[in-house]
């Protein structure tokens, strides 16, 4: 291994621009002229727009043009799209009600865009959206997910808030091994809403050319080339070739920047009509009313057993909340990125889920990291966790006796996926060696003198990533195929830029992909350039989400590579006057074999550019292309023990130990991927003990409207983890690799809960475990004597 | 518009801003220097953190008509000489950071804890990064960093 | 934010003459909680009068037996001190545990009291020291300074010009923090005194308030356990989403308990 190839901690060249403020995001950038928006949103959560009166705030100060649903409609702007079409259990495709650029008749949560103002200044946009008189005739609101289907009607077009009634598997087959088994496990349980929060704000910068006809929006988005094509194709009726969408550095996603959002279309669609540039930065209580929420999901969920635990049938029911409209992916999240996971790591032979999806006042929700996989692990491992209780057999011991074992892959789970590679019990036992899992009950004992109540949580977690083989998507009804680009570009005196479809926005790109052309091209580490983010520059490219940056956007590297390697050949043959059959490829040199005639890439490179001695059927140049898609998903998959302290007199919770097992196939940078798990905790321990969005459900008002009352994890809040990992090589991309962006955040929180429950000697307790939730719970099973 | 003179990264700057200007925003408009940020509304992210008068500050919470003869140091005053400060270094070294967006606020206020604390304990740390929220790393890489950063600045 | 005149008086006085002048003028201290909220257009003041510039609001000293810490004296300054930390040990750990850093080398003693935000820790010990606040005219003991909600007996225009702290014999304040706000969930503060021994509670009400019962039962036996059965009632109690009345009221027992097991 080079020091600085696959396999090696380098450290990120990211890094240099970001510690010393030069970094470049969105909000960084200022273009001549530029003008400035601020939104008028609605205070209510439903609501009919009777009139919009723009007449005082026109004359404030500094305002040059105001814009409303009405004028969006004028310029016959299409609606925000959703990219998937999902199908009823009855084959029709799901309630797809309109979602304009503004609302016209009527907004559906709070913070819905009424009205745009466009001023000289960013303060003068906001002092004259306040005068925008907006006379709403305010409906009942519909916000609670479990009862929405009883509520007030969202969309008229929808009947009973019904997006899709969605089923996976054989009902009645799961209802009669149900009936008839030894023994089964039933849980209900939330999964709670959450709302993003990546660091950076969104923001947009809109720009026209009107000489060229070309537009430029600038966009703190995740997949630039996806944001062209839907302003484009479905929205703007623009041609994509006059379109240009630059997503500079950005400031962290976890998904909530994958989706296309009213306020980039607005500035794009806005600077044509003024005539300037026109910038929009969220400020953060923007961001948690209009940014697409995530999770939300109610379920009900039975697990049969025979006598010895082995599994035989899980069947799932879950409401899942799409808030007002949906979003751009929102409706495959609760399906095929959900239910098709609930086998988890065990070789339950029958699976039944049922998904309502279903619309309400609140914002409209859609992917946040993991999407749909820490729901389903959620579901599996705490029905798992009761059911080892409800058994009394050691929850350790339940999940190894229904494992898939090494030797069952490929594995076809009975929920559509083929899972490629794993060793779940090889981890499982790491795990338990980490985190020191024998001696648990001594700690516990020694807590409790300590009037602390000691748990111990286990979670087996699995995800699909590396999405996704564009045919299996195509037929679950994706409207986009999920390869990945890659070019490679050589410059003559033999440095090189990856120009990759994949964005980076924290991931470290810029490091990760040169370590693989390193790797395969012997080109200096220094003289590789990764180049993202620019639909100017880089090939169409599906962006990033979904952890497939390495395992989709690598492997389309790697392919790009191949294909220098294999023209580099034809010249070093050409210029070592020997057959290209004897050539051979290592470290950056072509060599003829057995003799010491040799040529560096960059001679290659040199050559290529410089073709005055060169081979007559050999283009010159050398600058490839290459596009990949995936065999198969790949199915990262580990085992998280967390153990937990909880004080009863206050119901404060403290993480004590966290490991974290993860197999993620082969690994380019260990640095960077334990980074991945230890942010991805941090989002499941969020998730499990801090984080919560809420909706009044008379006034639908977002309660967790600022840090005030969402609670964001903070240092203190966290423990040190414990990281380590297995290795099982993913068989079917030219990495080995499998994706690791995600697995923290699904992995964690049943294992909290586990804990936590376990603390407690209670079978179920629902996210987030507050201390005040944590409080009644031990003051309920407290004995009496030891009460205050 | 009032006009505000103060010294920023060793530099006396000026320039005339409206009353209701924040520091944040006289940094970032007026003297371009981005690497300050603005992460939140409610003066709790920290991502907007530089020194003000030596001490770790709010940059988002303070008028910039308030800083009229004050001395502010930012992210990009930190590097001497082009050479990463200790702090800066050992963010790097220890992957302290992903997205980069909390980072200048993080590394501002790592370097005004060492100021009061040359030697912290890992739960020292953590307390003190209260009013600094990181979505990316889960603190524990950061945790780590200005462990290394602070001994790093004692050499 | 809204704009507004913007003044920087050097002296008591003129602030006093700034405040009178403006038809909404407010003092501006270190801003922690005013500018936020002007920030989210929830406040809308004619005038700010920057009191930073003032010599006679800074600094901490002492008197008689105790302690006078001017009103612009910042959190960190209190938390750092030599004097306070020897004086009134409790009261600098108190300060040093009020907000983040960045607030505490910004955030004011006099802002912090002025506001009287039912959160904010300072309340709990002027009124568990049983402190006296000094303002431009007139000094009030602290059980006549906290008048309700955000409400004190300032008039327009006084300016808390510092707050005079007795020496206790021991004290001790401990908090639960709110998980999100990281402000006061529920603190206790509790003193024993030449006078007698005083209980205040902040964070769990709408206004910091005295625990009678504790305070005599804690007259009588200076220990954890005597205040162990003791519980408030809940009714009138703050509640959100992070912490019921009903759990306001257990954690004030609570942190009276562990308060009176660290007082020294």
């Amino acid at each position: 291994m080079s020091e600085k190839g696959i396999g090696s901690s380098v450290r990120r060249s990211e890094d240099q621009r970001f510690l010393t403020g030069k970094g470049h995001y969105v909000d960084d950038m200022n273009r001549p002229g530029q003008a400035h928006a601020a939104f008028v949103r609605s205070p209510h959560a439903h609501a009919r727009v009777k009139m919009v009166d723009t007449s005082a705030a026109r004359k404030a100060p500094g305002v040059i043009a105001i814009f409303t649903g009405s004028d969006v409609a004028a310029d016959k702007l299409g609606g925000l799209i959703c990219g998937w079409t999902v199908k009823d259990k009855n084959g029709d495709p799901h309630k797809a009600p309109a979602h304009p650029i503004l609302a016209k008749d009527k907004v559906r949560y709070v913070g819905d865009h009424v009205a745009v103002v466009i001023a000289e200044t960013q303060a003068q946009a906001r002092d004259a959206a306040e005068k925008v008189d907006v006379d709403y005739e305010v409906l009942q609101a519909n916000i609670d997910t479990a009862k929405a289907t009883k509520g007030a009607v969202v969309h008229d077009d929808a009947p009973g808030n019904l997006c899709y009634d969605w089923e996976l598997g054989d009902r009645a087959a799961v209802d009669g091994i149900i009936k008839n088994a030894h023994h089964v496990t039933r849980i209900d349980l939330v999964n709670n809403r959450l709302i993003p929060n990546a660091m950076e704000p969104r923001a947009a910068i809109g720009e026209y050319d009107s000489g060229t006809g070309h537009y430029t929006c600038y966009s703190t988005s995740q997949n630039p080339h996806v944001l062209r094509l839907i302003l484009c194709a479905f929205i703007m009726g623009v041609p994509e070739h006059k379109m240009r969408v630059v997503s500079p550095d950005v400031g962290g996603g976890f998904g909530s920047k994958i989706f296309c959002y009213a306020e980039e279309v607005v500035c794009t669609w806005a600077a044509k009509k003024i005539d300037r540039p026109v910038k929009w930065t969220a400020d953060r209580s923007e961001s948690f009313l209009s940014d697409a929420h995530g999770r939300d999901h109610v379920t009900h969920a039975e697990l049969a057993m025979d006598k010895d635990g082995k599994f035989l049938a899980l069947k799932v029911e879950t409401i899942a909340n799409m808030g007002a409209y949906l979003s751009t992916f929102a409706t495959c999240v609760p399906t095929y990125l959900y239910a098709t996971l609930l086998a988890g790591q065990y070789t339950t032979p029958v699976i039944f889920a049922n998904v309502k999806a279903v619309f309400t006042n609140t914002a409209p929700v859609d992917a946040y990291r993991g999407a749909g996989r820490p729901e389903a692990t959620y579901v599996i491992e705490r029905i798992v966790e009761c059911a080892a209780r409800e058994m009394k057999i050691n929850p350790v011991e339940l999940r190894r006796r229904n494992f898939i074992k090494p030797d069952q892959f490929p594995y076809q789970t009975p929920v559509a996926l083929q899972y490629d590679s794993g060793n779940y019990g090889q981890a499982l036992d790491a795990a338990l060696k980490m985190s020191d899992y024998n001696s648990f009950e001594t700690r516990r004992a020694e807590a409790a003198k300590r009037g602390k109540l000691r748990g111990i949580g286990v979670s087996a977690y699995i995800e699909a990533c590396g999405i996704a083989p564009s045919a299996v998507v195509g037929s679950l009804g994706a409207g986009v195929g999920l390869w990945e680009s890659a070019q490679i570009r050589l410059n003559p005196t033999g440095s090189c830029q990856i120009l990759t479809g994949s964005h980076s926005h924290g991931q470290g790109h810029e490091t990760t992909f040169a370590q693989v052309v390193h790797e395969h091209l012997g080109i200096p580490y220094e003289s590789i350039d990764v180049v993202h983010g620019d639909t100017a520059l880089v090939p169409f490219g599906m962006g990033t989400y979904g952890s497939r940056s390495i395992a989709v956007g690598g492997s389309a590297i790697v392919r790009a590579a191949d294909k220098i390697i294999e023209k580099g050949k034809k010249i070093a043959a050409h210029l070592l006057e020997a057959s290209i059959d004897d050539i051979t490829f290592k470290g950056g040199e072509y060599r003829v074999a057995g003799t010491d005639k040799v040529k560096t890439i960059g001679e290659i490179a040199f050559a290529a550019y410089v073709p005055h001695n060169y081979p007559a059927d050999v283009e010159p140049g050398l600058d490839e292309t290459a596009f990949y898609d995936p065999a198969n998903f790949t199915y990262p998959a580990g085992i998280h023990i967390c153990e937990v302290e909880v004080d009863p007199d206050t119901g404060r919770t403290v993480i004590v130990n966290w490991t974290a097992i993860d197999d993620f196939g082969k690994v380019i940078n260990p640095l960077i991927v334990e980074g991945q798990v230890h942010g991805g905790v941090a989002q499941g321990i969020g998730q499990a003990m801090l984080e919560g969005c809420v909706y009044d459900n008379d006034s639908g008002q977002l309660v967790t409207g600022s840090y005030m009352d969402y609670c964001m994890p903070r240092a203190d809040d966290l423990p040190s983890l414990k990281v380590g990992m297995t290795e099982t090589p993913c068989p079917h991309n030219p990495l080995g690799v499998k994706g690791c962006g995600e697995a923290g955040a699904i992995a964690a929180p049943p294992a909290i809960i586990n804990a936590i429950t376990d603390a407690l000697g209670v079978m179920h307790l629902d996210m987030p475990a507050t201390p005040e939730k944590v409080w009644r719970i031990a003051q309920q099973n407290r004995p009496a004597a030891a009460a205050e | 518009m009032p006009t505000v003179s103060m010294t920023v990264n060793g530099k006396s700057v000026s320039a005339d801003v409206e009353n209701r200007t924040l520091l944040v925003h006289f940094l970032r408009e007026k003297l371009a220097l981005t690497g300050t940020h603005v992460g939140c509304d409610t003066s709790q992210c920290g991502a907007c953190v530089v020194h003000f008068n030596g001490k770790s500050a709010k940059s988002c919470t303070i008028l910039a008509v308030q800083a009229e003869g004050a001395q502010v140091t930012t992210i990009e005053g930190l590097a001497k000489n082009g050479e990463l400060h200790p702090m800066q270094a050992a963010f790097k070294e220890n992957h302290g950071l992903q997205c980069g967006f909390c980072t200048p606020g993080m590394v501002m206020s790592a370097v005004d804890l060492v100021k009061n604390n040359a030697n912290p304990s890992e739960q020292e740390i953590r307390d003190w990064l209260e009013g600094n929220i990181c979505r990316c790393t889960g603190y524990h890489n950061i945790v780590k960093a200005i462990a290394a950063g602070a001994k790093a600045m004692g050499r | 934010m809204y704009n507004f005149n913007f003044h920087r008086p050097n002296s008591v006085a003129d602030a006093s003459k700034a405040l009178a002048g403006g038809e909404e003028a407010r003092p501006l201290a270190g801003g922690m909680t005013l500018l936020p909220t002007m920030k989210q257009r929830l406040s809308q003041p004619s005038d700010l009068v920057d009191l930073s510039q003032i010599a006679e609001l800074q600094g901490i000293k002492a008197s008689g037996n105790g302690l006078i810490i001017g009103a612009m004296t910042r959190h960190a300054d209190v938390a750092h001190s030599a004097e306070v930390k020897a004086t009134i040990p409790a009261l600098a750990a108190l300060a040093e545990g009020i907000g983040d850093p960045q607030v505490r080398n910004r955030g004011t003693i006099g802002g912090s009291l002025a506001n009287n935000d039912p959160a904010a820790d300072y309340p709990g010990a002027v009124l568990g020291l049983g402190a006296t606040i000094h303002t431009n005219k007139r000094k009030i003991a602290g059980d006549d300074f906290f008048k309700g909600l955000f409400e004190t007996a300032l008039e327009p225009g006084e300016i808390i010009t510092a707050v005079e702290f007795p020496k206790p014999e021991k004290a001790a304040y401990a908090k639960f923090p709110h998980p999100a706000s990281r402000f006061s969930l529920t603190g206790v503060f509790v003193a024993k005194l030449s006078s007698g021994v005083r209980v205040a509670a902040t964070g769990a009400g709408p206004c910091v308030f005295r625990v009678k019962a504790m305070e005599e039962a804690l007259a009588k036996n200076f220990s954890a356990d005597a205040v162990a059965g003791l519980n408030v009632p809940a009714t009138g109690l703050n509640s959100d989403i992070h912490g019921s009345a009903e759990y306001r009221a257990h954690l004030v027992t609570v942190m009276a308990k562990r308060a009176v097991a660290a007082c020294r």
